[in-house]
């Protein structure tokens, strides 16, 4: 397996591509500098949490972000999760052990209670970008909805994806009636006004995130159809896939051996940029108040904080730094992918 | 001896691809009296189109690059001309005609409109004058009722009249020179005679000079006053025709004057037995449709065939582009529907569907014409040829590795390079491993549809001995199919001409070149040798 992600053993066409990426600097810096985000913000509850990471109490281990232990394991009083900020709680372990705390000691729920403004409160040392108007802690929001727009952006990728591929390759390959009735379909879904559905349905449902995930995918197949299809009309014709039917082939094996190699070269390119629109989809969705459910760790409801709250700019302002960071990237890395797969480079 | 018209002396061409640099030209030197027809000839690759487009400024200035040489036009010095200048020469004086007519006139304008632009641009004349210069100019290359095709757009015209009007245009200003770039190699053997001989014609009564650009020495036989031989960017020989065929000193030139595929195939072993017999086989395509989507009219791509092969014997089908030639293949290979009796070796196959004709698919095999795209570039040598005993799940993977090494002995390739991919050969090498992909497979039958007209002269005589070779060991019957008389000559026992979807003669090989008994017949024949005699 870790053989495969070595480039001396993919093949000389990839190699050339990988290559091709490594000559686009800028897109290749911000691959690394995504993947580097990207992968903190998985551990995010090691980074931004109100429990601390590894607790030692009377010389036993505990590790809070994975286990919930009641406040009488401490020696404490209630049998419900021990709240490790509260200073009665905090005294009882460190008479007794160590706490280890992640470097920001708020979870994006967490709520500060000990402000000495109301909230929004403005920056200061212990909330490196102020808090939001339910007195949260605003960096912890961030990698928390940094992480969740990512992961959100990426499913409605793969899974519009394979869709849509799936969908194109079927219409590209037997053309005809399927291709001709699939395209109308598309036409007349694609004429679907998605907004006013999503008010409506969330007005019955309360969207989770896969809620969200599988509303938006109903509407987010069609990008790559067209794409895909026009590879199969074209490979269709080709003569190494007559080749192939003459030999023998059967359809599906022409479709995955012969057919879909050259479809995915399309599907790589588009890849990052629907990676965009997805996460630029969730954000204003978010923005408009459609979006996850109250509560959760969003940018786009922090764009809409910093909206109703102009007198308190941080909120508005470190939302847009890091959309726009994150969108820039990925753009970046979606230009360098494009030219590596261009043909007329190879 | 009069001055000449153009003179280019050591023209040097390079181009840089990626951090490369590749010498395309090099010292490249001839000079073009008035009235004279110069050949340039070479095998594709040699750098003959590109050393003509330099003259014009015409490749892409970011990749390519002139260190050396000069070409003097009229006193003037082409290759430092300024753009206005070089503007004012190209498609005036020098004019360009094109290898691709159906490619090189713009598909939404009248033919009125491509031709009177240069005259508009160049020339300053007015609407009307120009109209009257298109339809003299129509007339002149042949085109009848000159008048009522102005208003025609490039589709409604048949290949050979394209490239009439594409001389039409190029001789618009009644240019010094007229550069001809391959202008009849898209084009029927019957079509070819006609647009050289009127290129030839042209010559004379606009008394211009011609710079005839081909692959094939024998086109430019009777046209070219003089000769200039290029391989790999080199001038091999540059001579005057006659020298150049009579004493060709450089041995390079005898081998592309001694290319034309010669012989005959083995005799057909005494009673052989029937191997495949297909009775009015039709292809019809709908081309109108009535309001419920009812076919109302079709085209006839192949209409009543019979043909017969037995085993071990070779069948060529011969026909210019459209005759439904392809079509017949395909639809004995049941890669298209089809109306009519196929038997293969005794049994019926017209009424089998995909899955059931899977297994005789492993002995009726197909080779393409064009070698770049019948290999799929992302799978390797072996992979490709792979495929079919992969499908047929014929041997394990150690013995299919055995087959493939036997099948790249047998198109004589090194067996070494089974783990390259197809774009590190060239065309003939390619078109020897889509022969060793059918061969893999052991088939009865191969179709070999225009196999070596994609390949240069002597390549295609490399291949065409090969398969004799293949079909003398293994007894395979082959369905040859060609639009060129002299491969089809060299390889088949027995002959179909085919026109418009129809069998015009069918004949024995011998019988069919020595006593023609059609007009159709003996007009392609004699546009085939038109220029060999």
């Amino acid at each position: 397996m870790l053989k495969l992600l070595s480039p001396d053993h993919w093949k000389p066409l990839n190699q050339r591509r990988w290559q091709n990426f490594r000559n686009n600097r800028r897109g290749y810096i911000s691959l690394w500098i995504f993947l580097l985000l990207f992968i903190l913000s998985l551990f995010a509850e090691f980074i931004a949490n109100d429990k601390p990471v590894v607790v030692s109490y009377q010389n036993s281990l505990y590790f809070p972000v994975f286990k919930v232990y009641s406040e009488t394991t401490f020696g404490g009083e209630f049998e419900s999760e021990a709240d490790y900020r509260d200073e009665y709680v905090a005294d009882l372990i460190q008479q007794d052990g160590w706490m280890l705390w992640p470097p920001v000691r708020y979870s994006y729920d967490t709520i500060n209670y000990h402000l000495d403004v109301p909230a929004p409160s403005p920056p200061d040392t212990e909330n490196f970008l102020g808090t939001d108007d339910q007195a949260r802690d605003v960096v912890a929001r961030l990698i928390y909805g940094f992480r969740i727009s990512v992961l959100f952006g990426l499913c409605l990728t793969i899974f519009s994806s394979i869709i849509g591929v799936i969908v194109g390759a079927i219409q590209g390959f037997y053309g005809g009636r399927i291709d001709l009735f699939g395209q109308r379909l598309i036409e007349i879904w694609s004429g679907l006004p998605v907004l006013f559905l999503l008010i409506i349905m969330t007005s019955f449902i309360t969207p989770n995130f896969w809620w969200l995930l599988g509303i938006m995918l109903l509407f987010s197949w069609m990008g790559l159809v067209d794409v895909v299809r026009a590879e199969f009309l074209r490979a269709r014709n080709l003569e190494y896939v007559r080749a192939a039917r003459a030999l023998g082939l059967d359809n599906r094996g022409i479709m995955f051996k012969h057919m879909l190699p050259n479809a995915m070269v399309a599907t790589l390119t588009f890849m990052p940029f629907i990676l965009t629109g997805s996460i630029t989809t969730l954000t204003s969705l978010d923005f408009l108040g459609f979006g996850l459910p109250p509560g959760s760790p969003s940018l786009g409801e922090l764009i809409a904080q910093g909206k109703t709250n102009l007198h308190a700019p941080w909120l508005g302002v470190s939302a847009f730094v890091v959309l726009a960071v994150m969108l820039s990237l990925l753009v970046f890395i979606g230009e360098a992918v494009r030219d590596a797969f261009d043909p007329r480079k190879l | 001896m009069t001055s000449p018209l153009l003179s280019v002396k050591d023209l040097a061409i390079q181009f840089s691809v990626g951090n490369k640099t590749v010498d395309a030209v090099h010292q490249l030197s001839f000079d073009l009296h008035p009235g004279e027809t110069l050949a340039i000839v070479g095998e594709s690759g040699s750098g003959k189109s590109v050393s003509t487009l330099a003259l014009l400024q015409l490749l892409p200035p970011a990749s390519s690059r002139i260190p050396s040489g000069s070409a003097i036009f009229k006193g003037k010095e082409l290759l430092h001309c300024s753009e206005p200048e070089i503007r004012a020469i190209r498609g005036n004086r020098i004019s360009m005609i094109f290898q691709e007519p159906m490619t090189s006139l713009n598909p939404l304008h009248t033919i009125e409109k491509q031709i009177s632009e240069s005259l508009l641009l160049h020339k300053q004349m007015s609407r009307p004058a120009a109209k009257a210069r298109v339809i003299e100019l129509l007339e002149l290359v042949g085109i009848p009722d000159p008048a009522g095709r102005l208003a025609d757009y490039p589709h409604q015209l048949s290949g050979g009249q394209k490239q009439r009007v594409m001389i039409a245009m190029a001789l618009a200003n009644e240019p010094d020179i007229l550069i001809a770039d391959e202008p009849t190699t898209a084009l029927d053997v019957t079509v070819q005679k006609q647009v050289l001989e009127l290129i030839k014609s042209l010559q004379k009564t606009l008394d211009m000079a011609v710079i005839l650009i081909s692959h094939d020495l024998n086109v430019v036989r009777h046209n070219a006053d003089h000769i200039v031989v290029m391989k790999q960017g080199h001038v091999v020989e540059s001579n005057s025709c006659e020298a150049i065929f009579n004493t060709p000193l450089h041995a390079y030139t005898q081998t592309l004057i001694h290319a034309e595929p010669k012989g005959r195939p083995a005799e057909v072993p005494e009673n052989s037995a029937r191997l495949l017999e297909a009775d009015n086989l039709r292809v019809h395509f709908p081309v109108q449709r009535n309001f419920w989507g009812k076919p109302v009219r079709f085209m006839k791509a192949v209409h009543d065939i019979s043909i017969a092969i037995n085993e071990g014997e070779t069948l060529g089908i011969v026909g210019e582009s459209g005759s439904g030639k392809t079509t017949l293949g395909m639809a004995i290979l049941k890669l298209i529907n089809s109306e009519g009796r196929i038997n293969f070796a005794g049994q019926p196959i017209e009424h089998l569907n995909q899955a059931q004709f899977r297994p005789f698919r492993k002995d009726i095999q197909i080779v393409f014409q064009d070698p770049y795209g019948s290999l799929s570039p992302r799978m390797s040598i072996s992979q490709i040829i792979a495929e079919g005993l992969d499908i047929h799940q014929i041997g394990s993977k150690e013995s299919q590795d055995q087959v493939i090494i036997e099948a790249m002995q047998e198109v004589e390739l090194d067996p070494d390079m089974r783990h390259r991919y197809p774009h590190e050969f060239s065309g003939g090498q390619r078109q020897r491993i889509a022969i060793a992909r059918a061969l893999a497979l052991k088939p009865k039958l191969i179709i070999l549809d225009e196999p070596t007209s994609a390949l240069d002269r002597t390549v295609q005589v490399q291949v065409i001995e090969l398969l004799k070779r293949l079909q003398e060991k293994h007894g395979i019957a082959y369905i040859f199919i060609s639009h060129d008389l002299a491969v089809v000559k060299a390889l088949s026992h027995r002959v179909v001409v085919m026109k418009q979807g129809q069998i015009v003669e069918q004949a024995d090989c011998n019988t069919l070149f020595a006593d023609p008994k059609e007009e159709y017949t003996r007009e392609l024949l004699s546009a085939a040798y038109f220029y060999s005699e």
